[in-house]
């Protein structure tokens, strides 16, 4: 007789109830245009929109181990690629949204050829550096509108209900995408070659994961999904100038919403974008001040509790909504 | 428009960008990282002289040594307090920490000292020029920022390589366990290391002051040039980011003469254009 061999736990009861909430989640959601107000709905187009940010850079940093603070380059390539191919290309400007992903991760594939040849800290500032770099070249664009931005003319064609409408669904479709993507990335082999390289990149490299190949398909995705996020939430906005698009202001939240939420999870950036739209409600109106505190929370979270919120909570009550481990178990 | 003195002026205001770059690298060469509110802590030395000008009556110049002592002790004390924190094998905490310092002295500039742009009068020494000759002139002010970038050089120069705490400074750089088993305080280090580097952010800030008119929000470019000097001109020696600042200064005079649009946008390229074709710096002492 021979002895059972161990089996290899993927799933968890967490991991069942996180996806019928999901699922839940998403059908709700669905029939949102149905009940919900238009201002909830814009909400709830521009929740998604940083949770996709958030869910990309999250996979960008917690797991590729490339710390880019300019992506903020691929948001405004996104919304200027929509605006573009809307406004002066004439295409229906809800299916311009994925092909302005595609735009920024195309426009990712030379960038990253640039920003590779430094690591660590240098890497996250030369990304920074070519995200003003597209901002200043889209400034000096007149037919993009210069300095002052465009408006979405395209969207004139279509009455208030549609428009607000297909905005929400795109939105939903969004959420699904990225984080329902970046959930099926992790448990493929390619996200066990991910994780691996988040502990160690030599001890990956040893192990025939092929480190550099894999590190720039994340950022390619991460430059489509982020685009997608980027072209959306213009869209919402029906308005883009460079500094909304290639702005500062980007990088802060992202930081807020995944490092605070929880970096190096899926759930973690989840609980990060609520609590950020949460305090946004309730303390935007007081401005520099509530900039402070949202810098000050960031830096005592990394210092003290690097793990973020979600994952503080993961780890002393063992929660796993969606898990991506692979748990050796012996056999019964 | 005249090349020869775009050159030059590109070259006096590379001096002011070196400034920036010195105390960037002080803190890479020695913790290798790199510290995201060094822009805003020069705009942070820029008011603070500011302060002292209008407080004293001083002359700027002489602020100088003053904003130097309060800046070394705050940057010793930020090292101490929370840079301390962030040291170790991964790169986010400090990249994190650092950014989160420079949206706290930003927003707190812009509430306690408005958003209206400032800067620090040097009286009749600000348009004072000597001439080179065939209608070329060149500012007595920015001779002094260039000539003091040299100055700073050598004395950085000397003091990472002809000094024990360099020699320090250089162990922990190599391998920072090895130095503390030699004996090496790896903590205390680092705290003389940001001093030094504050020191030399006084000193730009105060020059910085004077040159441009300034608001809270200048910070994160004047970051980028300091990194964009530190890399053109390589790692390795203060030279080299001399160098660098002089590069990006001239990159950056060319671009303005051409269209006042282009002048940033030609430093940030031509800094790409080292990146790909010399990604170890123009100047490195090891290729």
């Amino acid at each position: 007789m021979t002895a059972a061999s161990p089996r290899v736990e993927r799933y968890s009861t967490g991991g069942r109830v996180g996806l019928v909430l999901a699922a839940a989640l998403v059908l709700a959601l669905l029939s949102g245009p149905f009940w919900l107000p238009s201002d909830a709905m814009r909400l709830v187009v521009q929740f998604a929109c940083l949770l996709a940010m958030s869910q990309m850079w999250n996979l960008l940093v917690g797991y590729g181990g490339l710390v880019s603070i300019g992506q903020q380059a691929y948001i405004g390539i996104g919304g200027y690629a929509l605006f573009v191919l809307a406004n002066q290309l004439g295409l229906n400007p809800f299916v311009s949204v994925p092909i302005a992903g595609v735009v920024a991760a195309l426009f990712a594939l030379p960038t990253s050829r640039v920003v590779f040849r430094l690591s660590g800290g240098y890497f996250a500032v030369a990304t920074w550096v070519v995200a003003e770099v597209y901002r200043l070249l889209v400034a000096n664009i007149s037919a993009l509108g210069s300095g002052a931005g465009v408006s979405l003319t395209a969207m004139l064609a279509y009455d208030k209900g549609t428009r607000e409408s297909i905005t929400f669904w795109l939105a939903v479709v969004l959420l699904i995408v990225t984080t329902g993507g970046v959930y099926w990335l992790l448990r493929s082999p390619l996200g066990l070659a991910l994780t691996a390289m988040r502990d160690s990149d030599i001890a990956a490299e040893s192990q025939g994961v092929a480190v550099g190949r894999i590190k720039l398909l994340v950022y390619v995705l991460a430059a489509f999904g982020t685009g997608c996020a980027g072209a959306l939430y213009f869209m919402n906005a029906l308005r883009i100038s460079p500094d909304a698009a290639f702005g500062m202001d980007w990088i802060p939240l992202l930081f807020f919403t995944v490092i605070i939420g929880g970096i190096g999870t899926i759930e973690g950036p989840i609980v990060g974008t609520l609590l950020y739209f949460t305090l946004r409600q309730v303390f935007g109106d007081y401005g520099a001040w509530y900039l402070i505190a949202l810098g000050v929370v960031a830096i005592v979270v990394m210092i003290r509790f690097p793990r973020g919120i979600y994952g503080e909570l993961a780890v002393r009550f063992g929660w796993r909504f969606f898990p991506i481990q692979r748990i050796l178990r012996e056999p019964k | 428009m005249n090349w020869l003195d775009t050159v030059i002026q590109g070259t006096l205001l590379g001096g002011l960008y070196a400034l920036f770059a010195m105390g960037l690298a002080v803190i890479y060469g020695v913790m290798k990282q790199i510290n995201i509110a060094h822009g805003d802590f020069i705009v942070l030395a820029a008011y603070l002289a500011l302060g002292i000008v209008a407080a004293t009556g001083l002359h700027p110049f002489l602020v100088i040594p003053l904003a130097i002592v309060v800046f070394g002790f705050f940057g010793y004390a930020v090292q101490r307090t929370i840079l301390n924190r962030t040291i170790g094998g991964d790169i986010l905490p400090p990249l994190v920490v650092t950014y989160g310092l420079s949206i706290v002295i930003e927003n707190a500039l812009q509430q306690t000292q408005s958003a209206d742009p400032r800067s620090i009068k040097l009286g009749a020494l600000e348009t004072a020029s000597v001439p080179l000759g065939g209608g070329l002139a060149v500012g007595v002010f920015p001779l002094v920022m260039l000539v003091t970038a040299i100055v700073v050089a050598i004395v950085l120069e000397i003091v990472f390589n002809r000094t024990r705490l360099g020699m320090a400074f250089r162990a922990v750089s190599d391998d920072r366990e090895i130095a503390s088993i030699m004996g090496v305080r790896d903590k205390r280090l680092f705290g003389y290391a940001t001093a030094i580097s504050f020191a030399v952010i006084a000193i730009a800030g105060v020059f910085m002051g004077i040159k441009f008119t300034f608001t809270p929000s200048l910070g994160p470019n004047f970051l980028l040039y300091a990194f964009e000097a530190v890399v053109i001109g390589g790692m390795g020696s203060f030279w080299g980011t001399l160098a660098g600042g002089i590069v990006l200064g001239i990159a950056q005079a060319i671009g303005f003469a051409l269209n006042p649009g282009w002048g940033i946008l030609a430093g940030h390229l031509v800094f790409l254009a080292v990146l790909l074709v010399r990604p170890t710096g123009i100047f490195a002492r090891t290729a």
